[in-house]
């Protein structure tokens, strides 16, 4: 029997790999001047629904919520076979944390399930590396009022609407079984994630979301009218949509989202100040046990880029 | 969310698994009760599990005042839900003003649900806790007494503070092996309460078929920074500056076998041949001399900082930066010095 999953995925700065772009004069790490990339245990994730759908049919809907920008891993998701994507994006979602972000994805995949059906899995990925909370997935199953199996290293068995799943526990494994629809979490050990296909990568590049067409047409029509702009976009959207090329782009009503928990006003956590830690190599160096040395230890670290 | 009650106590989860306590929840006790001190409240562990009564009094000899235990034999074995809803309800009831779990496998799928649930904030893998009045840098408003949730993020590339302005419970997920392990007191006392708490079978969605574990071990591994005590600090009481240190610069804490051996801490923090293989970022030895199955273990280390009092130690060769000196005079002087860190506020 088919299965329908829903896939989120994260576009995150590349935070394993710090260029020298990426530095300030003072020592720290300029966050949006990191590459963004897609999160690396999403890819296990994504991974995970594919293989499932290969196996037992259905399809796979892949979500993310960020700024335009982040449609880069939607089409991402499209080249390594995806069936539809759809992107969340709106300033009011701005600054959420873990309890807001993971609202705002609940209503998202709600919405995903009354647009093109009910879905049998959830899958995330354990964490995003920017923040390494791995509190979104959990979450959301709260959020959904369903089951959360995390840190899934292999689906073992899937029978009718029983799911049997092994997972890593720190210090070995279990292997649990719960009913669908449920939320799983899966950890990069789980497999080995496809490459794009080039034949879905030449299908696909023009994909585009709403936002991305907009912004396109500013660029192509700098001094036209707002109104002959407008006809443009819809013109264009219309070419993409009867190519089946335009991905599917919300807003939090589209998604029927209650504003007070989105955003700033719907996140508990603030983040009260940052300190920059960044570790570099060198020789060896005496210090000695003193104030003073120490002092000058701490200061070469911070000049030395290792410590901000 | 709850009502903010300065009253509210400050909580552990004292997470079990077959009638054996997880050494954080020890370590998070110890660390449950400064922070009731500064607050002027008591602190409480919340222990649901399967007869689990009997492990209350080690609880409050780690510096709790007051035990709630959930004994159900849908307890027995852990799951997010049936454990979830013990949390809510007594959270509920209690209205404590800080909850901790340990960032464990366990804590680490537990914590969030729970703090869904209750629609609170929720901050993981803290590596320090503090508690400080805080102005909120965009209404200028001063908040009493607020829990600062100090954690690395960004990859280890930052230490952020994460603070919830009045939004209670404030909760958190703390580092395994990063508050110091206190010594037990048998002669404290505190009350044991029973708190019953019905669990069906739709609270059980979860059936587990097969179950295999080892003996639990330290997260070294993943650790970006590692502080490592050994014989060198002398006793169990100066090691706690190492402990310290890690919390101060956002790191794991590490032993060499000779620290072990002398019962500072637990086996499962060795580094070496015959403990935990780590290549972290920075690693600081504190009076560790470097025998070669010491260095086996840590000398992949992007830099090394060495503390020791002897010139000829050979951890000095494997270091990037030495310091000839007693550590545990060195220590405090980084851990001050640390501290006093120019930071850049967010707003």
């Amino acid at each position: 029997m088919p299965y329908h999953s829903v896939v989120c995925v994260k576009q995150v700065p590349d935070t394993a790999n710090i260029t020298a772009e990426a530095m300030r004069e003072d020592g720290t790490v300029n966050r949006t001047a990191l590459p963004a990339i897609f999160n690396p245990e999403d890819l296990s994730a994504l991974e995970a629904a594919l293989e499932l759908r290969e196996r037992y049919g259905g399809t796979v809907t892949v979500l993310t919520m960020g700024p335009p920008k982040a449609a880069d891993i939607l089409r991402d998701c499209l080249y390594r076979g995806a069936d539809r994507a759809v992107m969340l994006t709106d300033r009011r979602a701005a600054a959420s944390d873990t309890l807001a972000t993971s609202y705002i994805l609940s209503q998202a995949i709600r919405t995903i399930g009354e647009t093109y059906g009910a879905f049998d899995f959830v899958f995330c990925g354990r964490q995003a590396i920017d923040g390494d909370t791995a509190q979104v997935g959990p979450q959301c199953a709260e959020k959904l009022q369903i089951p959360q199996i995390t840190y899934m290293e292999e689906l073992v068995r899937l029978t009718d609407r029983t799911v049997v799943v092994r997972r890593n526990v720190g210090n070995g494994w279990e292997i649990v079984e719960t009913t669908l629809p449920a939320l799983i979490t899966v950890i990069d050990t789980a497999n080995q994630p496809r490459p794009p296909a080039v034949r879905k990568v030449m299908l696909y590049k023009r994909a585009r979301i709403q936002d991305e067409v907009v912004a396109q047409v500013r660029q192509q029509l700098p001094d036209a009218s707002p109104e002959e702009r407008q006809t443009e976009v819809e013109r264009q959207l219309e070419v993409l949509r009867g190519r089946d090329l335009l991905i599917e782009q919300w807003n939090l009503d589209d998604i029927g989202a209650d504003l007070d928990r989105c955003g700033l006003s719907g996140s508990p956590t603030k983040v009260y100040r940052v300190q920059s830690i960044v570790l570099t190599k060198s020789g060896y160096k005496e210090i000695p046990p003193t104030e003073a040395g120490v002092r000058e230890l701490i200061q070469e670290l911070v000049v030395d880029r290792t410590l901000g | 969310m709850i009502r903010v009650n300065r009253e509210g106590e400050v909580w552990v989860f004292a997470e079990q698994e077959g009638g054996v306590l997880n050494e954080v929840a020890l370590e998070l006790c110890g660390k449950a009760r400064e922070l009731a001190d500064e607050l002027g409240v008591p602190a409480a562990a919340v222990l649901p599990g399967n007869n689990v009564s009997g492990l209350a009094r080690r609880l409050i000899a780690q510096g709790v005042d007051r035990v709630y235990v959930t004994n159900h034999p849908r307890l027995a074995h852990f799951q997010t839900n049936s454990y979830a809803k013990v949390l809510v309800e007594l959270i509920k009831k209690h209205e404590p003003q800080i909850v901790l779990f340990g960032a464990t496998h366990l804590g680490r799928d537990l914590a969030p649900r729970v703090a869904s649930q209750v629609r609170a904030g929720m901050t993981a893998d803290c590596t320090d806790l503090q508690i400080r009045d805080v102005t909120d840098p965009k209404t200028k408003q001063v908040h009493e007494k607020l829990l600062l949730q100090i954690r690395p993020a960004f990859g280890g590339n930052i230490v952020a503070t994460i603070v919830n302005y009045d939004w209670w419970p404030q909760m958190a997920t703390v580092r395994e092996g990063v508050m110091p392990l206190r010594d037990p007191d048998s002669s404290r006392t505190g009350e044991v309460l029973d708190e019953p708490v019905e669990i069906t079978a739709a609270d059980m969605p979860l059936k587990l078929v097969e179950r295999h574990v080892e003996p639990r071990t330290v997260n070294l591994k993943g650790a970006r920074v590692i502080v490592a005590g050994g014989g060198g600090m002398g006793n169990r009481e100066n090691f706690r500056q190492i402990h310290d240190l890690a919390g101060a610069i956002g790191g794991a804490v590490g032993a060499s076998r000779a620290a072990v051996d002398g019962g500072f801490i637990g086996k499962e923090h060795q580094i070496g041949q015959t403990g935990t293989t780590v290549r972290p970022a920075l690693y600081i030895a504190c009076g560790i001399s470097g025998q070669v199955q010491h260095r086996a273990g840590m000398e992949e280390s992007a830099k090394v900082i060495a503390i020791n009092n002897d010139p000829e130690a050979p951890i000095f060769s494997v270091a990037s930066y030495g310091i000839l000196g007693d550590a545990a005079q060195v220590i405090p002087m980084l851990i001050k010095t640390l501290r006093e860190r120019p930071v850049q506020t967010n707003s």
